[in-house]
Order: C-alpha cells, then structure tokens, then sequence
C-alpha cells in the first residue's frame, strides 16, 4: 500500500488517553458510549431537577418561563437521544459480538466514527446554553413554533443540526449492527438461537435504518424553511404545521419502540438467568418483539388525537394503538412465567428487572388508557401523560438499563459491584421514581397542563408537587449510590470470576474482561442457551474453526487502530457549527465538508491491517 | 471504506456467505428508500395545494427532462458493461464504459442545473383574448396584473417574469428539495465512478478480483437511477397530464 495518500503513521497507543481515541475495539466503544451517555443523563437529569424545584409549590420564580421552556425541551431530547439510546448502544457495542461469538463488529472503524459523531452531536447540543440560549419548542418541536419569525435565535437551529448529527451517528452504529448480527454469527449460532438481547437489538437496529431518514427530511424542510425563506410550514403560502406532526410521529413512534425494546433485551437476559430456568416461549417473546417492530409503524396518530384527523382515521389509530398492547402483553407474561416456578435468586440484576416488569406495566396501563381517542382528548398534554412516559422511560428503560449495568460489570471491568449497596440502590430508585411520577397521575386527571412553568395556589396542587420533588430528590440520591457504588467497585472491587451468574450466554464463556480478541477459538453452537448446554455437558465440546488452536493464535489478526474516523467526526461537528451560523454563506460549513471528504478518502485506503 | 477491507474482505468468512459491505449497502439503500420517500410523500401532500403560481402546468417541459431521463438511464446500461469488462479483465473497454457512466450523470446533472435556471426566469405570455377559464392561476395573475395586464396596458399580448424559486410557492419548495437531493445522489455518484475510473491507471487498484468495489458503485448508482424514474413519473409526467394533474 505504497500507493496511499494522505498517509500519516498507524497509531499504535497501547494504553492511556490516545488508545482511546484512536481505539475500534467494541469493548472501548462500548464503555467510552455508555460512561458519556451516563454524564448526560446526570445533565438531563439536573434539568429536571431544576424543572421540579421551580413546581414544588405555587407561584415560584426560581427560573423564568423562557428558561423553563428551553429546560423541559433540553431535557426530552437529551434523556432520548443523548442518553437512552447511547446506553442502549453501549450494550450493543459491548455485548453483541460477545454474544454471537464474534471477534469484533462488521465495521470496527465505522463504529468509532458512530461514537465520535455522537459526542460531537451531544456537545454540539449543549452549547447552545452557552450560545445564545437553548431549543425551546419542545422535543417534538411542532411548527410554527419552530418557525423563524417565532423563534428567531438559533436554538432551534442547534436542535435541527444536533439532531441531525445524531442521527448520522445512529444510522452508521444501525447499519454496523445489522450486518454484524445477520453475517458474523458463530457456526451453528442459527436465528433461532440467539440469545434474546442480540435479537431485540437486531429488531432495533431495523427501525433505526428505516425510522431515522423520516425524522431527517422533516429537519431538512425545517432547515429549508429557516435558512432559506421555503414554505413547507409556512401557513401563508398554505404549508401545513400537521404535516410537520406526521412526519415527526412516523419517526417518533418507532423511535419509542427502538427505547424501549433493547431494555426488553436486557430483561430477558437476566430473569432466565436469574431464575435458572430457560426463558419461557422464547420463539414467542422474539414474535412478539417483531410484531411490535411491525405495529410500531401503524400507531403514530394516536400522538394526534386532538389535531382533528376525522372520526375514521382516529378509530383506525384507536384499534392499532390498542392492539399493539397485545404482544407487550404477551412479553410481560412469558417472563412472570419464566420467574414462576424457578429456583429465583434475587440479585441487583434480578431485582432491576423485576422492577422494570412491575413499572412497565403500569406504564403500559396507562399508555391503553390514552388509545381510547375519547379519554385521550382529557388527558391530551397534561401530566397524565408525564406519568405515563416517565413509567415506560425511566421504570421501564432506565431501570432495566441500571439492571443490565450490575448484570454486565463483571464482564465489563472483571471486578464485583457491591452488592449490598445495589440493593439499596434499587430500593431507593423504586421508592423515588414512585413517589417523583406516580402523583403526575394525580395532577394530570385534576386538568394540570404539562409545560407550564407554574400555577396558582387555589389550583390546589401543590401538595401533589410538594410530593413529586421530593420523590426526585430520593431519585437522585439513588444515583449518587449508583455513582459511588460503580466507581469504588471498578477501583478496588472484588474481582470477579468469568462466570459469576452461571450465565446462559457466550459472553460468560470467557475471560472478564474479556481479551482484546475476545474468543480464542470461535466456538460452535449447539443450543439456545448455548454456554449452558455446554457447562452442562449437554453438547460435546466446541469444534475450533479454521484448525488447531496453535494455528488459531497466530492468525487472530484484530483490526489495528485509526485516526480517521474521529476526522471525519471533526470534519461533520465543523459543518454543523457552520450550517448553524452560517449569516448567509456555508464557508465553515464547508471547510468542515472538505475535512470530512478528506477524511472519508484517507480512510477509504487505509487498509484494516497493515500489512506484516 | 472501498478499498480498505478489500485485500481481505472478498474472502472473509461471513455467517450468510455474503459480504459485509454488499450487505452494508443493501442497508443503506434500505434507509435511503424511506428518505426519498418522505421527500415524495411532502411532494404529493402538497401538490395542487400552492396558493399562487407557477405551477408544474407552466413550467414542465417533457422533451426536455425526457432526453436527461434517457441519458439517465443508459448510465445505467454502461454501468452494466463496465462492470461486466471488468469481470472478464477488459481494462480498455471498462475504462471506456465507466467513464461513459460519469459524462452521462454529469450530462444529467447539467440538464438539471439548466433546468433549474429556466424555472427561475420563467416567462409567462398571455392572449388577452382567450377565455378566462382556459388560464392558469399565474396566466390569470399576469393578466389581471396592475402594471403590465391586459387592462393596464391594452395591449393584446401581455408577457411577465414570474420565476419559480424554492421560495415562490409550495411547488417550489417541494419540487427543488426532491430534485436537489437526488441531484445531490447522483453528484457524489460521479465523484465515486471518477475516483475509480483514475484509481484503474494505479496497478492493483482496480482489478477483475476487487469487482466487489465496483459492484457497490454500481448499485448505488442503479438506485438513484430507480429514484429518478419514480420522480419523472410522479412529479413530472403526473404534473402535466391531463386525469393525473
């Protein structure tokens, strides 16, 4: 390859800050997604602190409407696509491969480049608070609030761009992980087989490649109208703000889905674990997970019941909607049955899952509750609705995200968390996340408007509230043990065996952590639940492919090091900076353009390994 | 990525037997499917819903984007048989029929930028005799017009500029952004097919055993083509005849 241009020299760091920048290893990845995720939830987090601090009682000023507003929008997009979905993508990158037995993903730099771009995304975000003032029109951003004789500073244009950035980011992690679980499967690993994480990812991975290029063409028109006088949602040219609502829901509702079903994942790792028994109707849990996918397409109006669709349409949307309650159902009960009848030990993990299967489902109760059109029309941007997306994000994803965090961090940093303090840790987040959501009920139905930044006395809601901050302060406080429990666990934790759970997946058949390449002989399966079958001498043991494992030692040729994705990442995170202020000409966007192309043709010719 | 994974990637081991990055791209032209998509379905929302003129009736001219779509799809053809010269190690004939590929999407690309220039300085002539109901809405604006009508000026034929800009109307906004962004595809498919076709001079770099390069190329460049197809169908001939307009 004497032919390269652009050529630089092969970084080879290996340890410190450069091995990480410059690392494709899934494990790094997987940890560099889920520690910056982790940060940004903590900031998602204080805003809604901040939001519940100025509600704890009537007529408070601790923060002005204008920041308010940029707070609740600040929060949902961050919760959503800064920190559920990257901690979703931590688990992705850090546990697929292990458990399809595979040395790495399809397209190790590709995945870098995800991880950049994302952080680029996320600070990109955030600096708008530090630029002229933050998004402000919700995290669905319905025009014509959006518009910019509405909203002329540039928050939204962060919001549009960051977005955008964002989904750059998960489309390439998308395509890696599609590619990755159909073609890097290990002999005899057969679809039916897969452990049920791998295959709620795969069903997420899906809808991220055919959701995120919807979300994309609405932010463009956005852009256009913005940027370049169009009139997509121009009403005075006749351009409808509803068609804004359209597109935003065919994006937004899978997009609920691609939250929620990676926790679903995690769930039916650790209950069968957990309860020693396989998981009960594994061909129906993953049916059901399909079917979800699937019927996640058809449900988007409900979002819009109010907007005045016409009775048909609505009636449509109301039997879909509440049809689609049917395979979560199923779900919920193939894991009580799972649990009904083992042997259940009640681990932290166990007992995060088991939370998830109680709040979900009073999440889900809620969610059946707004598909009756009728009864939506009460509830339709109250704090009803809060609750009821509070239950399925944070009792539902986050809970379980927290559970699948102490499942995997003996496989992750091959030391112990304490279990005790897990423990607490869990009762004091189920007691706060009750306490902080289920009075949202409470207010909703008692008519409180959710987005409102406060209310009057005679309202009387204010013990309701009073109730409600305190219960995110217990909250917090069960983050504070998490944080404590994590760090002082990866410092000088026990350390933990390959196996501590008797898990059921490949992940647990090797080293914690694992080596770099992950699996020295690539092993055969023989069985669902294949690391079971094998401790339990169910098969014979694993045939190595590709001969010996002398043989095997010397040809483990892992993809080396490399600098370009994290310059192509620069190259896009300039761009956007320059589409955000461009005053009329694009000539940071497009030196950020040019660093980006630069970067793409080095990297186009940079072989995976150099050659020996 | 098209060269990288190459030296080992062809005979690399999958699950399915097929290549990642065929796979890879099958993805991507997945997700691009649902992009062009909704760019077509905000076309068709808003069509014949522009409250002023030009619309597609003014400013369409069949010929004319009937002979780019022609060049368009023949691409597709000499993309076909350069990649079956290169299979069998005809280096001259693929050179030949992949930069035959690249003049013909840049023909089409200078159809468009021609194209776009005419729609901006549209010009709109009128018989200030014919019946009132025959007209379009801009024919009747520029009849009716307070400084250059039919009324204003006496005259018998009245002619006014009313160009078609991204910003004139929702026809604009919806017909330039769809037909930007598929110009925009077939642009950075120019610039994939002219790295190649140099890279074929370097020794090594383009041969019968790494088709699996050109082959990515080749599909990308027959997907955007299959988008064009459903454009001049549903934006350009259903926009002028009569039963779809």
């Amino acid at each position: 390859m004497s032919t390269v241009p652009f050529a630089i020299p092969r970084p080879t760091y290996p340890t410190g800050v450069w091995s990480w920048i410059t690392t494709i290893d899934h494990k790094k990845i997987g940890v560099l997604y889920g520690v910056t995720a982790f940060v940004l939830f903590i900031i998602g987090g204080l805003e809604a602190l901040l939001m519940r601090i100025q509600l704890t009682s009537s007529n408070q000023d601790i923060v002005s409407p204008e920041v308010f507003n940029q707070l609740f929008t600040m929060h949902g997009t961050t919760m959503i696509f800064l920190a559920v979905m990257p901690l979703s993508a931590a688990f992705f990158n850090f546990v697929i491969p292990l458990q399809i037995g595979a040395r790495d993903v399809a397209f190790p730099r590709l995945n870098a480049f995800s991880y950049w771009t994302f952080l680029g995304g996320a600070i990109l975000l955030n600096s708008s608070w530090f630029l002229g003032g933050a998004t402000n029109a919700g995290w669905f951003g319905y025009a014509p609030l959006t518009s910019i004789e509405q909203n002329p500073g540039h928050g939204i244009d962060f919001w549009i761009i960051s977005l955008q950035v964002l989904g750059v980011a998960s489309l390439a992690a998308a395509f890696n992980f599609v590619v990755t679980i159909i073609n890097m499967r290990a002999p005899g690993m057969s679809f039916m087989r897969l452990p049920l994480f791998t295959w709620m990812t795969f069903i997420t991975a899906i809808l991220l490649v055919l959701a995120f290029p919807v979300i994309t063409v609405a932010l463009i028109e956005l852009y256009m109208d913005r940027t370049f006088g169009m009139n997509f949602f121009n009403v005075a040219a006749g351009g409808d703000p509803v068609l804004w609502q359209h597109l935003f829901w065919v994006f937004g509702h899978p997009e609920v889905y691609i939250l929620i079903l990676p926790a679903m994942g995690i769930v039916s790792e650790i209950i069968p674990t957990f309860s020693k028994k396989p998981l009960f109707g594994y061909g129906t849990v993953v049916l059901a997970g399909a079917i979800i996918a699937f019927m996640g397409w058809m449900v988007w109006s409900h979002h819009m019941f109010t907007v005045g669709l016409g009775p048909i349409p609505t009636s449509v949307f109301v039997i879909t909607t509440m049809a689609i309650a049917v395979p979560t159902g199923i779900k919920v009960f193939n894991w009580m049955a799972t649990i009904w009848g083992g042997s259940v030990d009640f681990k932290a993990p166990m007992l995060f899952a088991v939370g998830f299967i109680a709040l979900f489902t009073i999440g889900g109760l809620s969610g059946v509750m707004h598909a009756a059109a009728s009864s939506d029309a009460q509830q339709q941007d109250t704090y009803f609705i809060v609750a009821h997306i509070h239950y399925v994000l944070f009792g539902g994803a986050i809970v379980a995200i927290i559970g699948g965090i102490y499942y995997w961090f003996p496989k992750i940093t091959g030391r112990m968390y304490n279990e005790m303090m897990a423990k607490v840790n869990f009762w004091v987040m189920f007691i706060g996340m009750n306490m902080a959501f289920f009075p949202m009920h409470f207010l909703g139905l008692d008519g409180m408007p959710r987005r409102i930044y406060t209310y009057d006395s005679n309202m009387g809601w204010d013990f309701w509230n009073g109730v409600s901050t305190v219960g995110v302060l217990v909250l917090g406080t069960s983050f504070l043990i998490f944080i404590i429990n994590i760090v002082t666990s990866w410092r000088s934790g026990e350390t933990a065996e390959a196996d501590p759970w008797d898990g059921r997946t490949l992940e647990w058949s090797i080293a914690s952590p694992p080596p770099e390449y992950n699996f020295e002989v690539i092993p055969t399966v023989y069985d669902r639940d294949a690391w079971w079958a094998e401790k339990r001498g169910k098969v014979q043991h694993g045939v190595p492919v590709g001969g010996g494992s002398d043989e095997e030692e010397h040809s483990i040729h892992m993809p080396q090091p490399s600098y370009w994705p994290l310059i192509v990442s620069i190259g896009l995170i300039i761009s956007a900076y320059g589409l955000v202020f461009h005053s009329g000409n694009f000539i940071v966007a497009s030196v950020g353009l040019l660093i980006g192309v630069i970067g793409v043709y080095a990297w186009a010719f940079e072989p995976v390994n150099e050659p020996e | 990525m098209a060269q990288a994974t190459a030296d080992h990637g062809e005979h690399e081991a999958t699950t399915t037997g097929l290549n990642h990055r065929k796979m890879l791209m099958w993805a991507f032209l997945g997700s691009d499917c649902m992009f062009f998509g909704s760019l077509i379905a905000t076309y068709l929302v808003y069509k014949n819903r522009s409250l002023e003129g030009p619309l597609p009736i003014d400013v369409f001219s069949i010929p004319t984007t009937s002979v780019s779509t022609f060049v368009l799809l023949m691409s597709s053809m000499s993309m076909v048989l350069a990649y079956s010269a290169l299979r069998r190690n005809r280096m001259k004939t693929f050179r030949v029929w992949l930069a035959s590929t690249a003049i013909m999407g840049m023909t089409f690309l200078a159809f468009q930028v021609f194209e776009f220039r005419v729609f901006a300085n549209h010009e709109v002539v009128v018989d200030c005799h014919a019946p009132i109901g025959e007209l379009s809405i801009v024919e009747l604006s520029v009849r009716n017009d307070k400084t250059v009508g039919c009324e204003a000026t006496g005259h018998d034929e009245v002619e006014k500029q009313v160009g078609l800009t991204p910003k004139t109307n929702l026809f604009g906004s919806t017909f330039f952004t769809l037909t930007g962004f598929h110009g925009a595809h077939v642009t950075i498919g120019v610039i994939w097919l002219l790295t190649m076709f140099f890279l074929s001079f370097k020794k090594g770099m383009v041969t019968p055993e790494r088709n699996l390069d050109l082959d990515l190329a080749a599909l990308y460049w027959h997907f955007v083509d299959i988008v064009w197809i459903i454009i001049f169908t549903v934006v350009y001939l259903f926009g002028v005849f009569p039963g779809f307009a």
